[in-house]
């Protein structure tokens, strides 16, 4: 994909994300986040929640991901800005919408929303360049 | 009289805690293993080849890996008193035990290559005024990290923000200890319930002598749950209940004997008059008294302080 191919307003292929106890551990594991609400059940629910949950560092590698499959590798990612809402707890799904929101010059801002049978769990801008890659 | 929102805002401008260094520079097996774990195929992050002709200079990380390099290392029993934060800790201490991150921004100031091995700095960039929400009441503290590879050339920038904040659920006291009657036979507690966001307005409700139900639409329930199981809806109401009802059903227990109750214990399935069925032990009630039918009237019993449980006795 080049930046010729994009226009605001685009729309992004949804994604939908299975919230599973592996996919959450492997998340939290390969981002070395060894807070144990992320890979103990026990634990989680002595801190009074239902069961362990996503941590935000994998949530931002699912967004960027997100954006990165349909991007391709011409676009570099130049910032990302995630505001985070309801817990992505095991047995749930999250699913990735995605709009362009803004082209100017070689930059291009990605809206992405993840949503999960609670709510919004991400809302995120995540900021393109597809000017060249250093 | 200094007080907590001067202690946390002394810190502001401040380096949050001392400059983390990661252990290993920026490698292969952890980028691959990322890769994985989020699915994320693109090539530039593990074939030189399509990293070259991405134009980068060889194999980068994915950016979103940025402060994965200077994450804790894995401790059992989890982190240390060091490896936090003294801010955060300012609000733990004053009662502001709960934690939630609430926006991160990331910005990149360049691809992180093999062999790059990061420094992370972290400043304390803002402390918010009280806030009322959702979960509780608390402060936003922004951190404002920033990183640097051996050669000092920066790397990117992060903020990242948290609430500290008072849980609006009643804090579940441990369980009193076994103590031990004049006889020499232990008392044991009473068992207590597991209090959590969706029925602590019910056990709030029984302290302060009310019997309170979820009503969606007009339609009560109980026990308490997070959605409505007609419309899926998770907005409710509260309404309290008169405490007239009949009885169901109940049975009479007689074993186990569990401590704290007395036996033959009737316990009854009671038809509320607003419509809804809820379960309780009767009080002073001859267990064969009790029938089907009859009319019912809710009281409340102060297991031990601050912990009541609704009961029904005779109209």
């Amino acid at each position: 994909m080049t930046i010729t191919d994009i226009q605001a307003g685009q729309s992004l292929p949804e994604l939908a994300v299975p919230i599973t106890a592996s996919a959450i551990v492997a998340g939290a594991i390969a981002t070395d986040d060894f807070e144990d609400v992320h890979h103990d059940k026990a634990a989680a629910q002595g801190k009074g929640v239902p069961d362990i949950f996503m941590n935000i560092l994998t949530t931002n590698g699912f967004v960027q991901r997100y954006v990165s499959d349909w991007c391709g590798s011409a676009a570099r990612i130049a910032a990302v800005d995630i505001k985070l809402g309801a817990p992505n707890f095991v047995g749930d799904t999250m699913t990735f919408t995605g709009e362009v929101a803004q082209v100017e010059g070689s930059r291009v801002a990605v809206k992405v929303r993840g949503r999960n049978r609670i709510g919004d769990h991400v809302v995120a801008t995540v900021n393109l360049d597809f000017g060249s890659a250093q | 009289m200094e007080t907590l929102l001067d202690k946390a805002r002394a810190w502001v401008g401040k380096a949050a805690n001392a400059p983390t260094t990661a252990r290993d520079p920026v490698n292969l097996p952890m980028i691959r293993r990322w890769c994985e774990a989020m699915g994320d195929t693109n090539p530039i992050y593990t074939d030189e080849a399509a990293a070259k002709a991405a134009g980068h200079p060889g194999i980068v990380a994915p950016p979103a890996m940025l402060d994965v390099w200077t994450m804790a290392p894995y401790r059992p029993g989890g982190r240390t008193a060091e490896q936090g934060f003294e801010v955060l800790n300012l609000f733990d201490e004053a009662g502001y035990g709960g934690v939630v991150a609430t926006n991160v921004t990331q910005e990149y100031g360049r691809y992180l290559r093999l062999g790059d091995l990061v420094t992370m700095s972290t400043l304390v960039s803002d402390v918010s005024d009280e806030k009322k929400t959702g979960l509780g009441t608390g402060h936003f503290v922004t951190l404002a990290y920033e990183f640097t590879n051996q050669d000092g050339e920066f790397l990117g920038r992060e903020t990242f923000r948290v609430l500290k904040f008072k849980p609006n659920i009643p804090d579940t006291k441990p369980q009193s200890d076994t103590k031990e009657k004049s006889d020499g036979t232990p008392e044991f507690p009473h068992p207590r319930p597991a209090i959590t966001h969706d029925n602590a307005f019910y056990w709030e409700g029984l302290n302060q002598r009310k019997l309170l139900f979820q009503s969606c639409e007009g339609r009560l329930r109980h026990p308490p749950g997070p959605m409505d199981p007609v419309s899926g809806s998770l907005d409710f109401e509260i309404v309290e209940a008169s405490g007239r009802g009949t009885i169901h059903s109940f049975v009479v227990m007689h074993q186990p004997r569990l401590p704290g109750f007395e036996y033959p214990l009737p316990v009854v399935l009671v038809e509320l008059e607003e419509g809804v069925r809820i379960v309780a032990n009767m009080i002073d009630a001859k267990p064969e008294d009790v029938e089907i039918g009859r009319a019912v009237m809710a009281d409340f019993v102060e297991v031990e302080p601050d912990y009541v449980l609704p009961a029904f006795r005779f109209a």
